[in-house]
């Protein structure tokens, strides 16, 4: 289990390649690669600052992997999520999953960023022709993590 | 009398985030809790009467999220001596 919140950028070929060689028992691994848009709610993006609340950040993600392994099998999971200033293009989160087979690796990453989207303390804030504002949470991302509740 | 802690002050570190912190401008402070303040709730409601930004933010229909010692808490959780709390709006990260 492993949880990084970093300002540097991350390489999803060495963190993969690296969970693959330490478990042999690993069958399928699945990630998600969350990046920074030009464009939210119609204005142009120019850049995006994250701030976190340090110490809960890392201790509500790995309750979350601790959860999404109560639930499925998984044999190793990784997070990184970046903070402060970040770019269009730039990658804000990685999540990566280990398992035996496909279907609990897929649907442990799933849970495990719809969970990040919902609990783990960061906040946006993006810099716009308009000036700077801070991202409204999205129901759509309340409804994503409720779906895992049934 | 409405219950009330003992004779020792009760010592807290506030912690505000994001869009909150800029509005408090503040991001950190200790406090001394009042006896009759007892619960999370109970310290919302006294820091809403600082007035001005305090009461807007503070205010009963604000979306706020709260933790106590780094966990996230219902209204109704209890404060004591030495305990971080924390205010913040709906999280976006990800």
């Amino acid at each position: 289990m492993n949880v990084r919140v970093q300002q540097d950028d991350f390489d999803i070929s060495a963190e993969i390649a690296g969970m693959r060689r330490g478990n042999p028992k690993i069958g399928a691994i699945t990630s998600f690669v969350g990046v920074v848009r030009d464009i939210n709610d119609g204005d142009t993006v120019a850049t995006m600052t994250l701030e976190h609340y340090p110490g809960m950040t890392e201790k509500a993600i790995a309750e979350i992997i601790a959860q999404a392994r109560g639930r499925w099998e998984v044999l190793d999971a990784l997070v990184i999520h970046r903070v402060g200033t970040l770019q269009p293009t730039d990658q804000i989160v990685l999540v990566i999953v280990a398992s035996t087979h496909r279907g609990d690796a897929f649907a442990a990453c799933e849970f495990i960023m719809d969970y990040l989207k919902t609990r783990a303390p960061f906040w946006k804030k993006e810099i716009t022709p308009q000036g700077g504002r801070w991202v409204d949470a999205r129901i759509s991302d309340d409804k994503a993590a409720e779906r895992w509740k049934t | 009398m409405p219950p009330q802690r003992g004779d020792n002050p009760t010592m807290i570190t506030l912690l505000y985030f994001a869009r909150l912190r800029e509005a408090l401008g503040t991001g950190r402070e200790q406090l001394a809790l009042p006896p009759a303040v007892m619960t999370l709730a109970g310290l919302r409601v006294h820091l809403a009467q600082r007035g001005a930004a305090w009461a807007t933010e503070m205010a009963e229909g604000r979306n706020l999220r709260a933790a106590v010692n780094q966990t996230v808490v219902a209204a109704d959780a209890p404060l004591s001596d030495g305990d971080e709390v924390a205010f913040f709006p709906p999280v976006t990260g990800g």
